[in-house]
């Protein structure tokens, strides 16, 4: 095989890019389907052709949205196979489960009905066409659901064990797969789509303000999707505060790593804003911050609603610090013990191997004991030393702070802009100003939203499969050639697509922006 | 022995799954007629009446794909990580198709609506050529081993070792090509017969019987050479031990045994080809007989379901490895586990739910034929 480490940081750097992009289409898919929803209800109920003017109006861009987020979204599936069989071998029999149920349960509803949505005018009842716009939404929200027990999964491996005759891990509960992890992940994701969906429409509604035109129509939408936004943001906001308790007590590395934290204390601050020293290493007298600002009892609080609490950082974990399910600090067993623990789990599995092959079933029993007893620790077996084992902090760190300051703003402007749009003063008609703090602030969502993700998933670094699977060793045997190749051509081929797209919505936009949509409602 | 019913189940939905793709291709074969299709006027009846359908063809072909892992995550591991070029390149061509549709019309798309009917025309060649290639694979088999106790190797954990050429040797082999161009000119005999169902024009009509008869033409000659070539093969007979080791020993003829001895595999191939061939004479020869697509796609269908079954039922090896036999792919050695296959067995209760509403809304959608009228006055098109 060629040089490995090539292989795996260009396979991750692949599976990154598609998963960056598609993210970039999912939550506006997740929010925006929910908003056109509403509008054709309202529509339904007090059957006003300005909202089906607006209806028809956001079930556009959706569409140039919902494409190429299919796009994307294919390539992620098979990926897991293309450059990570390993993986797909070794966890296959719980991870290929939900992805399988995905597709039948949650991908053909959305398929079907998004056609009934987008043709179905005319062709079938008003009433069949709401419930089908519904269903879409319905859709992409199931689907969203599967995906995301299958990354929790990832970093909170649960139902399943090991069996040695097959170098592989078998579901043993379904049930367990939808872990608190998970539960709040699929909340925290999908509202987060809300939010996202409700800056996107706010932000489009203030053009039509900017222009002086259709403006009634982007004061509708203004509050359909501001409200629908908000209460996203609120509860995005409060999944996340879920998710961090989750994360304290099942990755107390990835929370470490979200901090810049190497020596944990009690009543621990939370860095508000600051930079990682590039040379600061977990057995090194440096400094953790080239500066920072810290919020006193910050970081306990948001790890275990504590005023006072422990939080380990990663030199304290590495020794053997962590927090355990019930959220006290205990010192369990360090990383170099994790490590020799792990190797005897591969050497038990090795000459479980051979004693099968030789039919020898008191020497299998013996090293089935003996896998058992190290199997917790299987994953660390890969590494020899404990620097392996920590997530990149720098990255990390950045995005966790990139995310967290952007949704705070966006909790502003969500305020603000609900205000201005209830509010007799008619500032979003009369300052320009305030359109285009609205306009401009649109990429930034994008930016909070991936932000989200990296810290999630550079955070799971080096795992795959938390403390079982390193990415190492995860991959498929190709050469790093055809990674890299291949690499390039899904960032081109992406690239060249979203800039299409991204012209044919300012296309449409504009398009609608110089037409009365109060009159004239046809695309 | 609840895990061995449990496999067959799983390789029989496996096997419908990719009979319903298959026959759902008939969109790509619509797609491959767009850079001939003569006037701009029947370029965008071809389109929008594909156009209405391709969400069907990509989700089964994802939900085929989610499937196959979830019941036998080695063929996932050992095909996709190893013939990873043949399956990059279908999925290019699937990335191109999924936007194609959307933004070929739209105002601002950059590129213009050429490229976007390249692309699609693309999708249509190539799509249903590599898929051919990739079932084909099923009875020709490919170079690849695979060993479980590689995972132990930190400097080398592969389990599946596959040949450097990566899936283009898979692609430039004959006898996989076979299957390929057979698939395509399916695609587009069934894309015919769609259209003369859908589209109420007429001149259009007649020429897409013309084209149900070049392309069915075609079609059969590709298919029955691929047929002749299965029934003549020597394939292995894979037992696979309890401890799903396999022992495969060669045997002449294997598939032409599975096709006679399995009985219901034989007889469903051949009412599967019955009905293509009365779908389409009748379609040729009739008239005014539109409904020629259901019955060549039932029969599609089936057709390829007996396929599936040949290769994976009646200790067979469903993916043969040509240098290491023991290494080749069974439906028992491959599968998932049986608690894993139990429960996703109660989740495929709702499969007959999920053809019903989508049969449903084809209807509703469908019982209106496409107009080159109703094109002019709608609000949402291609």
């Amino acid at each position: 095989m060629d040089d490995l480490m090539t292989v795996v940081d260009w396979s991750r750097l692949q599976f990154a890019l598609t998963a960056i992009y598609h993210w970039l289409f999912v939550p506006l898919t997740l929010g925006l389907s929910l908003m056109v929803a509403v509008m054709e209800s309202i529509y339904f109920k007090t059957k006003s052709e300005k909202w089906l003017a607006a209806t028809k109006f956001w079930m556009t861009l959706f569409g140039i949205n919902f494409a190429i987020g299919i796009a994307t979204g294919i390539i992620l599936e098979f990926e897991f196979g293309t450059n990570w069989s390993n993986y797909s071998w070794f966890v296959g029999d719980i991870f290929g489960a939900p992805l399988a149920i995905e597709g039948l349960v949650a991908f053909f509803i959305e398929a079907t009905f998004v056609a009934v949505m987008f043709f179905g005018w005319g062709k079938v009842s008003e009433k069949f066409h709401l419930v089908s716009t519904w269903m879409t939404w319905f859709g992409a929200s199931v689907s969203a659901l599967w995906i995301l027990v299958a990354n929790a999964w990832m970093q909170y491996p649960v139902g399943m064990e090991f069996d040695p005759g097959q170098m592989r891990n078998v579901m043993n509960n379904f049930w367990e797969l939808f872990s608190g992890i998970a539960v709040n992940k699929y909340l925290h994701a999908v509202f987060s789509g809300w939010a996202l969906s409700g800056v996107f429409v706010i932000g489009v509604s203030a053009w039509f303000f900017y222009k002086k035109r259709n403006i009634p129509f982007a004061e509708r939408s203004i509050k359909v999707g501001g409200w629908i936004g908000l209460i996203g943001l609120l509860l995005t906001m409060w999944t996340g505060d879920g998710s961090a308790v989750e994360v304290t007590k099942h990755q107390p590395m990835k929370l470490a790593a979200m901090e810049g934290l190497y020596h944990g204390h009690e009543s621990a601050g939370l860095v508000a804003a600051g930079i990682v020293n590039p040379n600061k290493t977990w057995n090194n007298d440096e400094d953790e911050y080239l500066f920072d600002i810290t919020v006193p009892y910050g970081l306990s609080i948001l790890a275990k609603h504590d005023l006072h609490a422990y939080v380990p950082g990663i030199a304290d974990i590495i020794q053997g610090y962590t927090i355990d399910e019930n959220g006290d600090t205990v010192n369990t067993v360090s990383y170099e013990e994790r490590i020799r623990q792990g190797k005897l789990a591969h050497e038990a599995l090795r000459a479980y191997d051979i004693a099968r092959a030789n039919r020898d079933e008191a020497a299998m029993l013996a090293a089935e004991k003996d896998l058992r007893l190290y199997y917790p620790y299987f994953g660390y077996g890969y590494f020899d030393s404990v620097e392996e084992a920590i997530p990149p902090v720098g990255l990390t760190f950045t995005m966790f702070r990139i995310m967290v300051f952007l949704g705070t703003y966006f909790l502003l402007y969500y305020v603000a802009a609900l205000f201005f749009v209830y509010s007799r003063g008619e500032w979003l008609k009369r300052k320009k100003w305030l359109q285009w703090i609205a306009m401009l602030s649109v990429p930034f969502m994008w930016l909070c939203s991936e932000a989200g993700w990296a810290v999630a998933e550079v955070g799971r670094q080096p795992w795959t499969v938390q403390d079982l699977l390193p990415t190492k060793a995860a991959i498929s045997q190709i050469q790093a050639g055809s990674v890299i190749l291949t690499f390039w051509l899904f960032a081109l081929i992406f690239t060249v697509l979203l800039i299409a797209e991204v012209s044919i919505m300012i296309k449409q936009v504009n398009k609608r922006s110089l037409t009365n949509l109060e009159i004239d409602n046809a695309h | 022995m609840a895990w061995e019913y449990l496999q067959n189940y799983w390789w029989c939905l496996i096997s419908v799954l990719g009979g319903l793709l298959v026959f759902l291709l008939f969109v790509q074969g619509g797609q491959s007629m767009l850079l001939t299709a003569g006037s701009d006027q029947r370029k965008e009846l071809i389109v929008n009446s594909m156009g209405r359908k391709w969400e069907i063809t990509f989700t089964t072909l994802v939900v085929f794909g989610g499937a196959f892992f979830a019941s036998f995550p080695l063929f996932y591991s050992t095909s996709f990580g190893g013939a990873y070029w043949l399956w990059l390149l279908i999925l290019f061509s699937f990335i191109v198709q999924a936007v194609s549709y959307e933004y070929r019309r739209k105002p601002g798309n950059i590129y213009g609506t050429k490229t976007y009917d390249t692309f699609l025309f693309i999708n249509g060649c190539v799509g249903c050529i590599l898929l051919g290639v990739a079932v084909s694979m099923f009875f020709f088999g490919a170079e690849f081993t695979v060993t479980r106790g590689n995972l132990l190797d930190s400097r080398s954990p592969v389990i599946s070792q596959w040949s450097h050429s990566h899936g283009f040797e898979a692609i430039f082999n004959w006898k996989n090509l076979i299957l390929g161009v057979a698939v395509l000119f399916l695609a587009r005999m069934q894309a015919a017969l769609y259209m003369m169902n859908n589209i109420d024009d007429p001149d259009f009509f007649e020429t897409l019987k013309n084209k149900a008869l070049v392309n069915g033409g075609i079609f059969v000659i590709f298919f029955l050479w691929f047929l002749a070539m299965i029934c003549t093969i020597t394939g292995y007979d894979a037992t696979t031990n309890e401890d799903l080791t396999v022992t495969a020993t060669e045997e002449p003829y294997k598939y032409f045994h599975n096709l006679t001895h399995l009985w219901w595999t034989g007889m469903t191939l051949v009412i599967g080809v019955v009905l293509v061939l009365f779908g389409l004479l009748k379609s040729i020869f009739s008239k005014h007989f539109t409904k020629g697509i259901w019955f060549t796609g039932v029969g599609t269908t089936l057709a390829v379901i007996a396929l599936f079954w040949a290769a994976g039922y009646g200790n067979t090896a469903f993916y043969p490895s040509l240098i290491d036999p023991a290494s080749s792919l069974t439906i028992r050695n491959a599968s998932s586990s049986e608690f894993t296959l139990k429960a996703m067995s109660y989740v495929s209760i709702v499969i007959p739910f999920v053809l019903g509403y989508i049969a449903y809304v084809w209807w509703s959608m469908d019982h209106k034929k496409l107009t080159t009228e109703e094109l002019e006055t709608t609000t949402h098109k291609y």
